[in-house]
């Protein structure tokens, strides 16, 4: 029966600015800290205090907009979004109404089926976040220091099918904006939250009623709180109902969805101008001056990678996949390394302490000056790929030290002397003899195994090239 | 010599010449706050502060040391202008308890200027009213006679000054709130162009309108105190890069052509009023300026204009007083209760009545038919007066149809009561400056303003055609 509809989706996705300091003051932008420590009579809106613009999050929205191929506004202002709740403490939130900064353009990305896809997007605008309301022990506190962080809006237009694409098509905004380095887009940190509008609608029949799930903040509850939102408007029309046009909250752990507030019942905003600020006037020159600050994005580097370092699209695919991991790669080939030898110890090894288990972020804890001299130091032979990997780079990982310190600090400088490797090569052989009397009777799969024994014996540190030719010379006897 | 009595101007120079001390001005001027405690000017007297800075300002003065431009005089500020660690209670109950944590500009400005700040003035609960009857603290009595109102809502303020309870005071003015109440009290009062003083730290009531402005006993001084508070800064994002030397400016009309908008005259109010306005325009006219009839069509539509603007702002900016951060709160069961209970005890009944206006012109629906074509109407207003300050240097008009009325004065419309704003709104809207002046009184000696309207930041040219009048009424 669900065949027989059609799910469409249009999202809303709020994501925080990482300018320095605040919207309208110079509190500083960081999340977290002690309630209420990082906020000012203007971000608490004290009697009498007034907003001053920070330009950096009007050419952040920009960015992102230029990055997405929107219209940018040449002509732009604040309006008021008044209604009460005490994480809103001037009980309005500066906002933009009816002429944003960025109008149009859009996200291609692959769908979940596999074919390629297209959103619009309707506008993006600039507004500042909320505090947050603790609840503990049956009191409520308010912590404003999230008051007044630049938060951009963008909208779609309601061009998504399924719950699958929805997800698809946030992970390729994220990571454009990513790409652009104007937000963390941490949905963990809350600097990446989605409402969602979905209706369902007999397959060419007109556009059913929608409802808006507010404050997902995560892919997961964007997926889940779709699938059961279209399912529940599914079986109400099936079973004579009507879908009511309502606000709706989530319930990530209980998996369930919950009527907030129905049509008769929405806030009137009584949007009117701001009276406090001027309006953002932007020329072409503005507007080309933030264009040549956007980084080159992935489509970009995905071309540079396959074409100048022969990489695979696979492997292009994997390291853009993250900006971050991208920009770690960049900068080990920019030190001077190996394109495909930097490539793959960021795809195996890199890739396995970025990502943590169960998070949709990746954290590079190692510089691309650090990274490239690990791979100098194998290139040089100073060291075995086999010692950086399970020695050298673990404990390079997250801190300041130099690759090449890590190496003398641990002894673990290759040794090229043919006279101490065959010693013990010697030595592990007489203590294997059968395994020896099966390579000579034509296993040479086991070589590997005294390849093994060798590094354990000599703590990683013959070079496995003499290794090799020693075995081959003793082993055949 | 009654030290008290002194001008502004004069007070400071003889400080400044070791010819009195600021301790001995400022004592003298706390006596008077004392004989005088009845017309209930001072919501917050801050008698030790005070007494401090003149002290300090008197050892900078005998150490030589460079001094600002109020070294040692008293002043006295409306309280709904920040001042840190002094309570700032915009005559309401809701915020009978609230001290800011920070110094409104203009306060930073007098402070730097080494001003004495003797006390927080009392007015119209958040700055809503004509009479400085709305005030949580009890209404304000005229220095010129007690009996009356000192018009509203700078209502402190302006009956201070006359009371010579300081030699200056600051007031704020959205509709009129400065204009008015001098113009009752019988002192000299400036609404500056929109955006030449700082609004931070000024309590909003309507931030398209709110103007900070001096208050005090002749133009001379008027000039200092403006000059001290004026200029850029760069917390109020709609403030001016304009600061000029307001004291530079020069008297007499000479040449100077001055409008009389026959939509100020061509309607009934106090013939008293009406007759002492025009004869001043004569003396204008025999000092060498020539009048000049001009319209302004738009003026019937300004009263209703502005208070849909000034109601639809104040609703959204006094919806931060919930009882959640600050100032009272309403003993209550929940969050949405606290709001009910906090907002219906501690506004006044103009304060609410403001509010639901507001909420009304800008709820979906109403807006386009209030709030958008209040702002076309404005639009067009301002075009008006620019128009007409194109052919003449000043328009001039009453400031108030009527001298000031007996306290009680029961209302039972309150629109009736808006009425007393109509010479004063239309210029806000505009958002020109405009200067009340003393021209006379009425037979029961009581004082009539005369208002004269100027280009944007023609103050100084204000100052010079309101000295002129001055010294030609003696």
């Amino acid at each position: 029966m669900t065949a027989d509809y059609e799910i469409t989706i249009g999202l809303e996705i709020h994501c925080e600015l990482k300018t320095k300091s605040k919207i309208f003051c110079s509190c500083p932008n960081t999340f977290g800290g002690e309630p209420n420590t990082h906020c000012c009579p203007v971000c608490s809106g004290f009697p009498g205090v007034l907003p001053v613009l920070n330009k950096t999050a009007v050419e952040y929205t920009v960015k992102a907009g230029l990055a997405l191929g929107c219209d940018i506004s040449r002509y732009s202002k604040w309006d008021r979004k008044n209604y009460f709740y005490p994480d809103l403490p001037k009980a309005w939130q500066t906002s933009q109404y009816d002429l944003p900064l960025c109008r149009g353009g859009g996200v291609a990305f692959k769908g979940a089926d596999g074919e390629d896809k297209f959103v619009r997007l309707n506008r993006i605008h600039l507004e500042e976040d909320a505090g947050k309301l603790i609840h503990e022990g049956g009191v409520t506190r308010v912590d404003y220091n999230r008051c007044g962080v630049p938060l951009m809006e963008i909208v779609t237009e309601p061009d998504l099918h399924s719950p699958e694409d929805a997800v698809a098509f946030l992970t390729e905004l994220k990571n454009i904006l990513k790409y652009t380095g104007v937000s963390d887009v941490k949905m963990q940190e809350g600097s990446l939250r989605c409402d969602v509008n979905l209706s369902v609608a007999r397959k060419g029949g007109p556009l059913g009623t929608r409802t808006e799930t507010k404050n997902l903040n995560s892919f997961r509850s964007v997926l889940r709180s779709c699938k059961y939102e279209a399912e529940r408007q599914i079986e109400l029309l099936e079973s004579g109902g009507e879908v009511v046009q309502e606000t709706r909250r989530w319930d990530d752990a209980a998996g369930e969805g919950s009527g907030m507030r129905g049509k008769e019942n929405a806030h009137d905003y009584r949007y009117f101008p701001e009276p406090d600020l001027m309006p953002v006037v932007m020329s072409d020159e503005d507007i080309e001056r933030i264009r040549a600050t956007i980084p080159a994005l992935k489509q970009q580097r995905i071309d540079k990678y396959t074409a100048e370092y022969n990489l695979s699209d696979y492997d292009a695919a994997l390291i853009t996949a993250d900006v971050a991991i991208a920009d770690l790669f960049d900068g080990t080939v920019a030190e001077g390394a190996n394109p495909k030898k930097a490539a793959n110890f960021i795809m195996g090894d890199v890739m396995r302490l970025a990502k943590e288990p169960g998070s949709e972020d990746v954290n590079i804890k190692i510089t691309p000056a650090q990274l490239s001299a690990m791979l100098s130091l194998v290139e040089q032979g100073v060291v075995s790929l086999v010692a950086v990997q399970k020695e050298i780079f673990p404990k390079v990982w997250g801190t300041d030290a130099d690759p090449a310190a890590v190496v003398d600090k641990l002894g673990l400088r290759q040794s090229n002397d043919t006279a101490e490797i065959e010693a013990a090569v010697k030595e592990i052989m007489a203590a294997n003899e059968k395994v020896v009397n099966d390579y000579r009777s034509g296993n040479t799969k086991v070589v590997s195994f005294f390849v093994g024994q060798v590094m354990k014996a000599t703590k990683g540190k013959a070079n496995p090239k003499v290794v090799n030719e020693v075995l081959s010379r003793l082993l055949k006897g | 010599m009654d030290i008290v009595k002194l001008s502004l101007t004069d007070v400071r120079d003889k400080i400044a010449a070791k010819k009195l001390s600021s301790v001995e001005v400022t004592k003298a001027i706390f006596d008077r706050i004392k004989e005088t405690a009845d017309l209930n000017t001072l919501i917050t007297v801050t008698e030790q502060s005070a007494l401090e800075k003149a002290a300090e300002v008197d050892g900078k003065i005998a150490r030589g040391e460079k001094i600002g431009a109020l070294a040692g005089v008293p002043i006295i500020v409306k309280d709904n202008i920040s001042t840190s660690g002094i309570r700032t209670t915009c005559a309401s109950r809701f915020l009978s308890n609230y001290v800011p944590p920070f110094d409104a500009t203009v306060i930073k400005k007098l402070k730097a200027a080494d001003a004495v700040i003797v006390g927080k003035a009392n007015m119209d609960e958040f700055a809503m009213g004509s009479s400085n009857e709305n005030s949580a603290f009890g209404p304000v009595r005229n220095a010129v006679d007690p009996t009356r109102v000192p018009g509203g809502s700078s209502g402190g303020s302006a009956s201070s000054v006359a009371a010579f309870q300081a030699f200056g005071a600051l007031g704020s003015d959205t509709g009129g709130s400065i204009r008015q109440p001098a113009s009752f009290c019988g002192v000299v009062g400036l609404k500056p162009t929109y955006s030449a003083v700082s609004r931070f730290g000024l309590v909003a009531f309507a931030s398209s309108l709110d103007q900070i402005g001096p208050i005090t006993r002749c133009v001379r001084d008027n000039a200092e105190l403006l000059n001290v508070i004026a200029g850029h800064d760069e917390m109020d994002s709609t403030s001016a890069f304009v600061k000029e030397d307001y004291t530079d400016y020069k008297t007499g009309v000479k040449g100077k052509t001055i409008g009389i908008a026959k939509e100020f005259f061509d309607r009934e109010f106090s013939a008293e009023v009406k007759n002492a306005v025009l004869a001043a325009a004569k003396l204008y006219e025999k000092a060498g300026a020539v009048l000049k009839e001009i319209s302004i069509s738009s003026f019937d539509a300004a009263l209703a204009t502005y208070y849909i603007i000034a109601c639809a702002e104040a609703s959204s900016n006094l919806a931060r007083f919930d009882g959640v951060k600050y100032g009272l709160r309403a003993d209550a069961d929940d969050y949405i209760d606290i709001y009910y209970k906090s907002r219906t005890a501690y506004f006044g009944a103009e304060v609410k009545r403001r509010i639901m206006i507001g909420n009304y012109v800008l709820s979906s629906g109403y807006y386009d038919a209030y709030y958008l074509k209040a702002s076309k109407v404005r639009t067009k207003i301002k075009a008006e007066f620019d128009a007409a300050l194109k052919e003449c240097d000043f328009i001039l008009g009453p400031t108030s149809p009527t001298t000031a009325f007996k306290l009680g004065g029961d209302f039972t419309d309150p629109s009736e009561a808006y009425t007393a704003d109509i010479f004063t709104v239309p210029v806000n809207i505009a958002g020109n400056p405009a200067i009340s002046i003393p021209c006379g009184a009425d037979k029961s000696g009581l004082p009539i303003g005369l208002q004269l309207i100027g280009r944007s930041f023609g103050e100084r040219e204000l100052f010079g055609a309101a000295e002129t009048l001055e010294k030609e009424l003696g």
